[in-house]
Parts: C-alpha cells; structure tokens; sequence
C-alpha cells in the first residue's frame, strides 16, 4: 500500500510538471465555464448545477483519454517499465498507484469548477444535496473512464494509439449506447440501456443517489484495473 | 550468488538464449561478453525479473526468479541498457522517488541518496540534485543510473553496458568505480567491447548466438586461445643452422624456425603449454655471444579469440536465415 502510494504521488507530481496536463485543465475550465456562464448563469435560472455536470462528463470522454494515454504507454516507449518492474513492487501496485494518482489530478480539475459553485451561492440558493451527489457522480465516473484508459494505456507504447482506442471504447459506452436506447430493435435497446454509463450519471446529477449507478461505475472500474495488471503482468510473457 | 541452470529463453519463435548455465560467486565481477544479439541482455532480464526463462531455472541470492521474484528484486540493482528515465524528474527527485520503492525512508533514505550521490560523483556541481534528468548529458545520466542502483546497497548489481555512450575519461572513472563495487558487492555486467570487460572483471563469461562460448578468468582465456606459447626472437653472430640446433636444445621448445630479417635472424620459437624459455634463451645468447635485439613471449590476444567467437556467430545466423528462408 505504501509503494501505491508513493507512485500515486510521483504520477500526480508528473502531471504538475507536463504542460500535456495544464492544457487540458486550462481547456477543460473554459469549455465549462463558457457553458456555465451561458447555459446556468443566467437571472431567473434555476440555481442548480446539473446541465453543466452532463456537459462535463460528456467532456470527460475527451479529457480522460488525454490525461491518461501516457500513464503506461510512456514507460513501455521509454523503456522505464523496465527499471519500474525490476524493483520490488508488484504489479497490482504499479497500477493501483497510476489509477490514484491520476484520480487525484481528476479531483483537482473537478475541484476547479467549485467556483460556479461558489458564485451560484453567492447568487441564488442552490440545493446542496443536488451538488454533492453531482459531484459524487463525477468522481464515480472518472474513476471507470480512468480505468479504461489506464488499460489501453497498457495495451501500446503509442501514447495516441491509447488515446484513440480509449475514446472510442468511452464513446460507445456514453454516447453510443444513448443512440442505441433510442433507436435500436427491441431486445437490443433493452441489453443498452443496463450498460448505458450515462443514464446512470444523469441520476446522480439529479440529485439521486442510485446504487445501481454505483454498482455500475465500481464494477467497470475494477474490471479494467484487472484487465490492467493482467495486461502489464503479459509483457513479461512476451 | 547467482545460479543459472539449463536456462533458455524464447521470444515468440526466436531463441535468444539457449541452455546456458552458469555460476557466480560471491564478490565476483563477471564480464558478460559477446557481440549484439548474443543474448547478453536477455539473459540479464531473466536474472532480472524482468522476462520469465521460458525453461531452466535461475535463483540469485538464493531466491528463484519466478517464484520468490519480489525477494530478488529487493536484492538486486538492475541498470537496463541505455538507462531509462523520467525525463521531467529531477536527479534528487528521482533518487527519492527510488530510494522510497526501495523501502527506505526518512534519515535512511537522506544519508543513502547523499552516499550515491558522493560516489558517483553527483554531488559536486552544487546544483546537480536538482537538473531535470532529460536535460542532463549521457556521462551524467549513466551516473545517475548507478546512483540508482546502488541506493539500497544490494548484494547484486545487474548493469547493462553500463559504459556505452561515456567518453574515455568517463569510462575510466565508470570501470574504476566498478572494480571498487567488487569488495561488498557481486556484479555482473554485458558488455560487446573486449578490452572493458577484461580490464575490470575477474571472470568472462563469452556468450555467442545464445550459447556460452568460453568462461574464465582472462588469463585462462588467453591461454586456451593460445596454445603452447611462442617466443619470438632476433639474433645475429651465428648462421641459422646453428641457432635452430642450440635452441631446440633447451627443454621445453618444440620447433624453431628462421626468417632472415635484414642482415638478423628472426626465429619463432614454439614451446610447450605454459613453459616460457625466454630466460634459456638469453643465457644461451650471451653465453655464445650473440647479439640480441628482440625477445618476447607473444600474447596472444583475447580479442582474435573474440573476433573469431564473433564471426562464427555471424556465420551460424546467416546460415540459419539461409535455412529458414
């Protein structure tokens, strides 16, 4: 647990250090602040933060995918993986610790849209309990969005080859899946529905608290951190 | 300390190390030597941990690389070829960052990172702990390397070429450094140049086409590559016939023959394995009043015998890709 740690801290110091993660933060607190001056900030409005919560987890599918392509595929490239799997840390750990420390530079750029929150109090009388369970549902589904890209970051040493791979597989599950709701046949729309990533955010950016979501967004999680370690622990057999 | 047995490593179709078995002592330094592609590195990922054998077994420090790979890996520094970094690190960073994997923490992890740092010379520019790693030169970079692996003082160092790249004064400092490391620590280290493994190790280990060519310490290798040793020697004050006569007279020569060299006699004198008659023969000359101005036991040298290990492999690959295509 201690080496998870260690290497959390060293991948969010990374991130404070490459300019890849301030352009994404930059990018990020634009889109949403633009959005939030046009779409929420407006006299008369209700005081609530949901349509910029859907707005961000659909940036999210962009985002992570941009914040985490490097976390392995960079040390495949470089050959780091090299010196990282000869000292005495496990796999598990190499990836617990990538997971956390992008989680935590995901929770800082979550932490920078607080300000509307700030000034929509300062403004109106927004529902607290709303903006808790939005930002739970956030944090829920950064953590799956991370994992998958933390896998396809495992899969190659082409940081855009990851990149390309994880948008698409984000894509189906958060956009494609809507599409198929609303348009595919019968047993077909049904099957989406279960495995639609945004239905179950969308409770949570309501204020609810679904434990289905939650089922949902931890198991994917640990799904592709084990899909993760098995695919790290494969390159040793190649 | 190291132990290698019956070890063999396939990637994919292509074998890059083929039952090789091998055993190092305590204290050693062993030179792993061989041309590119022998299966040097391959066989120090196996030691490693990094790749798995894919038969045969290898234990270090008494630990199995497979099943106890994580009690290896505490005892073992392993620097990969062309040393790999986190190029945005700083030199301080990234030995805390290492030290702190390797458990050390605290006091203990200040005084080994100051202890590395004294020893691979790292501390004397003031400002050198705090460069980033990718805007250091490759002579710094190797030594930050070392710096590295040497931070939890471990019974095994694994280094990969760990002189490639270095200008020669670096090189010097780099194989002085090693040799020092011989006291406390057994090493292993690659290498395709002959000179560098010969002058700092105390055992070669000739790797050719993934199969151990030779072993042993250089003067053994030497020996095997030479056979009976040979004297070469120029005289004058006698006709050929009779130097031949009189040195073939002295025990131990087996044959003498005479080239003219000017107005002097060369004679190539064969002794047997082992036996050195350079001093008979002196006494011989002086005796009968030759005059002398050569007298010298030929060496023969390692690197004919590396050439040759070296060609033959090239030679085996290019039938092989013959066979196979």
């Amino acid at each position: 647990m201690r080496k998870t740690l260690i290497l959390a801290r060293k991948e969010l110091a990374g991130y404070f250090i490459s300019p890849v993660a301030y352009v994404i933060g930059a990018l990020f607190l634009l889109v949403s602040g633009v959005w939030f001056f046009h779409k929420i900030f407006i006299p008369g409005n209700e005081a609530s933060l949901r349509p910029l919560f859907e707005a961000m987890a659909y940036m999210m599918v962009f985002a992570v995918p941009l914040i985490t392509m490097r976390l392995l595929s960079e040390e495949l490239r470089s050959g780091t993986v090299e010196t990282l799997m000869t000292a005495p840390i496990t796999d598990t750990e190499v990836i617990m610790g990538k997971f956390i420390g992008v989680m935590g530079f995901y929770a800082v750029l979550l932490a920078g849209t607080i300000v509307f929150l700030a000034l929509m109090y300062a403004y109106g009388q927004p529902d607290s309990g709303v903006a808790v369970m939005g930002y739970l549902g956030m944090v829920l589904l950064g953590s799956s969005f991370v994992s998958v890209g933390l896998f396809t970051s495992a899969l190659t040493k082409h940081q855009l080859v990851a990149a390309m791979i994880s948008v698409t597989i984000l894509a189906i599950f958060a956009i494609g899946m809507q599409e198929m709701v609303a348009y595919a046949p019968s047993p077909w729309n049904e099957l989406a529905s279960h495995v639609n990533a945004m239905t179950y955010f969308k409770d949570f950016a309501r204020g609810m608290f679904d434990t289905r979501g939650l089922v949902f967004f931890l198991s994917t999680t640990g799904l592709f951190l084990f899909l993760s370690v098995k695919t790290l622990e494969s390159r040793r057999w190649r | 300390m190291i132990d290698v047995k019956n070890l063999t490593k396939w990637y994919g179709s292509v074998p890059a190390v083929d039952d090789i078995s091998f055993h190092v002592e305590k204290g050693q330094i062993v030179g792993f030597l061989g041309p590119n592609g022998a299966g040097k590195s391959t066989t120090l990922k196996v030691l490693t941990c990094f790749h798995p054998p894919t038969s045969g077994t290898a234990t270090v420090a008494g630990h199995d690389v497979l099943d106890e790979s994580l009690q290896v890996r505490r005892k073992i520094g392993y620097m990969p070829e062309a040393v790999p970094f986190y190029p945005e690190m700083r030199v301080g960073e990234f030995l805390k960052f290492r030290a702190s994997l390797r458990d050390l923490r605290g006091k203990q992890r200040k005084i080994a990172i100051e202890h590395v740092a004294k020893r691979c010379w790292l501390s004397e520019p003031e400002n050198m702990m705090r460069r980033p790693i990718g805007q250091l030169s490759r002579g710094y970079k190797q030594r930050v390397g070392l710096a590295e692996v040497m931070l939890h003082n471990p019974e095994v160092l694994v280094l990969d070429e760990p002189t490639i790249g270095l200008d020669p004064a670096q090189i010097r400092a780099m194989r002085d450094l090693i040799r020092g490391l011989g006291d406390d620590h057994t090493v292993i280290l690659s290498s395709h140049i002959l000179a560098e493994v010969e002058q700092t190790c105390s055992r070669l280990i000739i790797i050719a086409a993934g199969k151990i060519a030779a072993e042993g310490t250089a003067d053994e290798l030497r020996r095997r590559v030479l056979g009976p040793s040979r004297l070469i020697v120029e005289l004058k004050g006698a006709d050929d016939g009779e130097f031949i006569s009189s040195i073939k007279a002295i025990s131990n020569v087996r044959s003498v023959e005479a080239t003219a060299a000017g107005n002097w006699t060369r004679l190539t004198v064969q002794a047997d394995t082992n036996a050195d008659p350079r001093s008979e023969v002196f006494a011989l000359a002086s005796q009968k009043g030759w005059q002398m101005r050569e007298l010298r036991r030929e060496i023969g040298s390692l690197e004919d015998f590396f050439v040759q290990i070296t060609y033959e492999q090239n030679v085996l690959a290019g039938e092989r890709a013959v066979a196979s295509a």
